[in-house]
């Protein structure tokens, strides 16, 4: 095969790929899911609630920036891990982590 | 449902025609799945692939290729030494990844990978083709400089119990069996091996077990590098306050052989004898990784592009978890491994759909240590990537450790494994 003709192949390839997968979120940040899929290992998948600790999924955009905010700036004192985690993250990204949790069905 | 190879190129030509017009469509091209992936290992990081995978593209044809029935944490597996859990609290099947996310199941080793042709060979013959190929091996060990190790018999009486399981429990039955007032020594390899913390928790443990039952023995650790590697002032904490007198660390203590028949490390300057000897050797990428070519670096590692997880030796192949070259300070650990999974999952499916790879994917560590029966310690870190070094980098003010040792994070500890079993395998 040419390289030419490789190449075309491989680029039909890629269209078809393409045609055949779709991703099942709605007008998705997914640069946002693929943060807070960071969170699930302790926060439960899709942020459904972890053991021991507490659920994400639909809790309202404010409440959950308002906490993680908080976290960061060491304003909760009851923290053993999340002040170190929350850290991690500029305040534009926690905002995005806060609005897809919210989007989520609880 | 996997297509035959003359099935996938009828469909790859059928698609000249339709391209254009499909290129947006639904995830089906005449009923048949496109997007296969075959997912190599079934520990935290190719379990969590798998299943993620399926969570945010169900169309996608995924198959998860593990050889054990059942998967057992090697996070936690130390408290089972020291008599504080039960390995069933550890183990967890597939089936529910199977009948809940659709993942297809096969329970068979994969021994060779044909990437010309993308297949996958299974032990029993078998042969997966694939789209996109995660190889999740974990570790194997590097026995070629340990003679005295080389038989089975000599690996039955010296034990390194770094893959949870059957070994965790046989050295358990060997402590159980020593004589009050005997020595227990654990050879650690020069870093990198998985779980930083896990040898010196696993001190904590033995020394939690003689002191409660054996308090005239004594656990010497005998460690290739030149200091604790992780969490070392709670550890030294430990060892200098509730189990002093029963831990001895000796830094620098690189083991070049052993005598199985009288279970004796064999140091540079001294030959130590012990009643129970646990060799944990020095760790590699594991053998299916080699036959894949994906090994880059010292003959050992999986050198990956941190955006994708996608091997740098080998395009189109994702290496997770305890096998890849780890990016600057990032540990070979069950958490980062889930971490992996995810940033794994994302890159194909974006690459499969024609989205853009996140470009800054930031990923997140959490491990705990037990100490005692119910006291942890934990160290925690973010690592995000950085252009300029190409790689993950630890972000700086980010993550930290435990102040003290703590019965508090003891809860949260055994709620962090529910829940991170749940997330890989549920």
């Amino acid at each position: 095969m040419s390289r030419a003709s490789r190449a075309m192949l491989m680029g039909l390839f890629a269209v078809t790929a393409t045609a055949a997968v779709t991703d099942d979120v709605r007008a998705e940040d997914y640069q946002a899911r693929s943060w807070a899929a960071s969170c699930a290992a302790c926060h439960g998948t899709n942020g459904q609630g972890g053991h021991q600790v507490p659920g994400l999924a639909g809790r309202s955009k404010i409440d959950l920036y308002t906490a993680l905010r908080e976290f960061k700036t060491d304003q909760r004192k009851t923290a053993t891990i999340m002040h170190q985690h929350a850290k991690g993250y500029s305040d534009s990204q926690l905002e995005r982590i806060a609005e897809y949790f919210s989007r989520l069905n609880r | 449902m996997h297509m035959t190879r003359r099935e996938f190129v009828r469909l790859v030509g059928a698609s000249v025609a339709g391209a254009a017009v499909l290129n947006g469509c639904a995830g089906h091209t005449g009923g048949r799945t496109v997007g296969r992936v075959v997912v190599i290992g079934g520990g935290f990081g190719g379990a969590t692939a798998a299943k993620y995978l399926k969570l945010w593209a169900p169309e996608l044809d995924v198959s998860l290729v593990e050889p054990n029935e059942n998967f057992v944490s090697c996070p936690f597996s130390n408290r089972v030494l020291g008599g504080n859990l039960s390995i069933e609290e550890l183990t967890r099947g597939y089936a529910r990844l199977q009948s809940e996310r659709g993942v297809r199941v096969y329970r068979d080793l994969a021994v060779a990978v044909d990437v010309r042709s993308r297949q996958v060979r299974l032990s029993r013959g078998e042969v997966l083709d694939f789209d996109r190929l995660v190889v999740a091996p974990g570790v194997d060990f590097i026995y070629e400089d340990l003679p005295g190790l080389k038989g089975a018999d000599a690996r039955r009486r010296i034990l390194h119990s770094w893959k949870a399981g059957a070994e965790t429990l046989a050295l358990r039955k060997q402590l159980e069996a020593m004589r009050d007032g005997g020595v227990y020594a654990l050879c650690i390899p020069r870093a990198p091996y998985r779980c930083p913390p896990g040898p010196y928790e696993r001190a904590c443990q033995v020394a939690f077990y003689f002191k409660q039952h054996k308090p005239r023995s004594k656990v010497l650790i005998l460690d290739a590098n030149e200091d604790v590697q992780s969490k070392k002032g709670l550890f030294s904490a430990a060892w200098s306050g509730m189990y002093k007198g029963l831990v001895e660390y000796r830094p620098n203590s690189e083991l070049l052989d052993v005598d199985a028949k009288t279970l004796t490390a064999k140091l540079q300057f001294e030959d130590v004898k012990a009643d129970v000897l646990n060799v944990v050797p020095p760790n590699r990428a594991a053998d299916i990784a080699r036959q894949a070519g994906l090994v880059t670096t010292n003959d050992r590692w999986c050198a990956v592009d941190w955006r994708t997880m996608e091997s740098t030796a080998m395009p189109g192949i994702h290496v997770l978890g305890d096998a890849t070259l780890a990016a600057p300070a990032m540990p070979k650990s069950g958490h980062m491994a889930n971490q992996h999974g995810k940033l794994a999952a994302d890159a194909i499916i974006a690459s499969l759909t024609g989205r853009a790879v996140n470009q800054e994917p930031i990923i997140s560590n959490t491990c705990y240590s037990w100490v005692s029966d119910q006291e942890v310690v934990h160290v925690a870190s973010v690592h995000a990537f950085d252009p300029k070094q190409n790689t993950l980098v630890p972000v700086k003010g980010a993550g930290g450790l435990s102040p003290a040792i703590s019965t508090l994070e003891g809860a949260f500890a055994m709620g962090w494994m529910a829940s991170i079993l749940d997330d890989a395998l549920e």
